[in-house]
């Protein structure tokens, strides 16, 4: 079997999660191949004429005995809100697994993921499995409101989960660097962080001065998504590198940031 | 199964279905999905003699039936390639065509010699279309005294067969593919993509970085057909079409508009499978109008 594919997946549930956001839950026909946390699929948008390329999601979920695939859908634009009207029992088209995922914790590993916007589906994928793993991951999440945060039972129970809103109307009141556990990064060996640009940067300038190793997943426009258009570059201290597959996780280090 | 076998200018393929430049990578990334040995041919990416870092992000954008690219051959030089990737695809089932670009003809000159020696490529196709360069490239393919000069003075350097990659971005592409075939090519790829731009409006900013870049896509194919059907009835050598090729029908009006092959560019973004596809559709489509073969087809438009 080839390393990656393209193919159909049927959509089990499309629900509401949190303002302007969907669960997309799809299922495939056969076993699906393995996904990594960080890593994600390349969607088809149907029935929109408008939309001529496909739209990269992170893997939020992954059941593999159910052949489940689960992605957080956050309406940004013209693909994403096709997407998000897609009705139950229709064929979607991805490309996946597409990217190289995070570095895995390991036993003994004290890790913490920072994440907002659509950032936090792989954040959670990452957190869930590595809690399987026996590793506890804290996660802090932030948004400009409670109604902008997934829904707070939608994050698993084994998951320390701290969320931070910009009106206070859900956990402490500011944005992800104000709180609390920003200011104990000591006691952490291994940051990630996903979500808007300069949430990211302002976490990896955090993790800078307290030498944690710090992971960041980016979300440059791309048109393939399997490293063939050269569109998605980052600058890095190798040269230009393909988002879609050299990243789209990347350690801070690695990239010419001004931080 | 009809025989789909071509011949362009001493090049056999086993069909006529190519990947296009720049949209294939070095095949690799291809064979993540499937045995490429079912492709007429691989265009690998664009090479230059020294390592080039591209354009500044952003290099795309998403335009109706189409997009935008301002990607400017990113590659990292010849060297890099038949040290690293040229050992990693050589033995691919597949003909690969080098693609080959310069800022000046004894670049143009140096890279084809270099390239000419490497056993597994099959074809150079000489590239003076590229819209994203700030030398070269597009320099070369829309006055018809650099590009007959620069076909003359490649041709002399490449003893496989040679395919120049046409502009569109011309008054009259016929002039172009006359002058090259006079120089000594052996085939014609046309058309490369066409100059344009996107806007944001609510930010009032260019999308991309390079402000222009080159349009590719379904939006393209009509401009194409058009451009292959004028080239293709001023020329002897055979012509490849390509732009906006997203299925089989698209391919098959190509052949009949005079293509002799076909490459398939921005559909690989939305599915590398499509090539593939495309072959099956070929041979249905011949199938069942009862053509024996795809080159009873190339030329068949009736008038």
């Amino acid at each position: 079997m080839s390393k990656k594919a393209v193919t159909e997946l049927t959509v089990l549930e499309n629900l509401p999660c949190g303002r302007n956001q969907s669960m997309l839950v799809l299922q495939g026909e056969h076993d699906l191949l393995p996904v990594k946390p960080g890593q994600f699929v390349n969607v088809e948008i149907p029935d929109n004429k408008e939309v001529f390329l496909r739209r990269p999601f992170s893997v939020f979920r992954v059941d593999e005995e159910r052949r489940l695939l689960t992605l957080l859908v956050k309406d940004l634009g013209k693909g994403s809100h096709s997407l998000m009207q897609v009705g139950t029992g229709r064929k979607l088209n991805i490309i996946y697994p597409l990217g190289n995922g995070f570095t895995f914790p390991v036993t003994g590993d004290r890790p913490l993921a920072v994440g907002g916007g659509s950032g936090v589906a792989p954040l959670l994928f990452l957190a869930s499995l590595a809690a399987s793993a026996g590793i506890k991951m804290d996660v802090l999440l932030g948004a400009r409101s409670a109604a902008d945060h997934i829904p707070v039972n939608t994050v698993a129970e084994d998951i320390r989960c701290f969320f931070t809103t910009e009106d206070g109307s859900l956990g402490a009141s500011g944005l992800v660097t104000d709180h609390q556990v920003m200011k104990q990064l000591d006691s952490y060996n291994r940051i990630y962080t996903c979500g808007p640009l300069p949430m990211m940067k302002a976490v990896a300038a955090l993790a800078k001065t307290k030498s944690v190793t710090c992971e960041v997943s980016l979300e440059n426009l791309m048109a393939c998504g399997f490293g063939v258009c050269l569109c998605c570059i980052e600058p890095t201290v190798e040269g230009n590198q393909c988002v879609c597959t050299q990243g789209p996780v990347f350690n801070v280090n690695d990239l010419l940031w001004q931080i | 199964m009809a025989d789909l076998k071509v011949n362009i200018g001493g090049l056999e393929l086993k069909n006529p279905v190519m990947t296009a430049s720049g949209c294939s990578g070095f095949g690799t990334e291809l064979t993540d999905f499937f045995d490429v040995s079912g492709l007429g041919a691989i265009l690998l990416k664009g090479l230059t003699l020294k390592n080039r870092d591209g354009n500044k992000y952003p290099r795309m954008a998403e335009t109706p039936s189409g997009m935008l690219n301002a990607v400017g051959l990113q590659n990292k030089g010849v060297d890099y390639f038949i040290s690293k990737i040229y050992p990693e695809i050589k033995h691919l089932d597949c003909a690969l065509i080098a693609n080959v670009n310069g800022s000046t003809i004894e670049e143009y000159v140096e890279l084809t010699r270099i390239i000419n020696e490497l056993e597994h490529i099959a074809a150079i196709e000489l590239n003076i279309s590229c819209p994203n360069v700030k030398e070269g490239g597009m320099a070369f393919g829309v006055s018809c005294p650099h590009a007959g000069a620069v076909t003359r003075e490649v041709r002399k350097a490449c003893s496989k067969p040679l395919i120049v990659k046409l502009s569109p971005n011309v008054t009259d592409i016929t002039d172009i593919a006359r002058v090259v075939e006079s120089e000594g090519a052996d085939a014609v790829s046309l058309i490369n993509t066409l100059l344009g731009m996107a806007i944001d409006a609510e930010k009032r900013i260019p999308l991309l970085s390079t402000v222009t870049g080159g349009l590719s896509g379904p939006a393209i194919k009509p401009v194409a057909l058009r451009m292959v059907w004028q080239v293709s009835k001023v020329v002897k050598i055979p012509v490849i079409g390509l732009g906006g090729i997203m299925n089989a029908t698209d391919a098959i009006e190509f052949f009949l508009a005079g293509a002799s092959a076909v490459q398939v560019g921005t559909a690989l973004f939305k599915d590398p499978l499509i090539p593939l596809h495309i072959v099956d559709g070929i041979d249905n489509y011949l199938e069942r109008h009862h053509f024996g073969s795809i080159n009873q087809i190339i030329g068949g438009l009736q008038m």
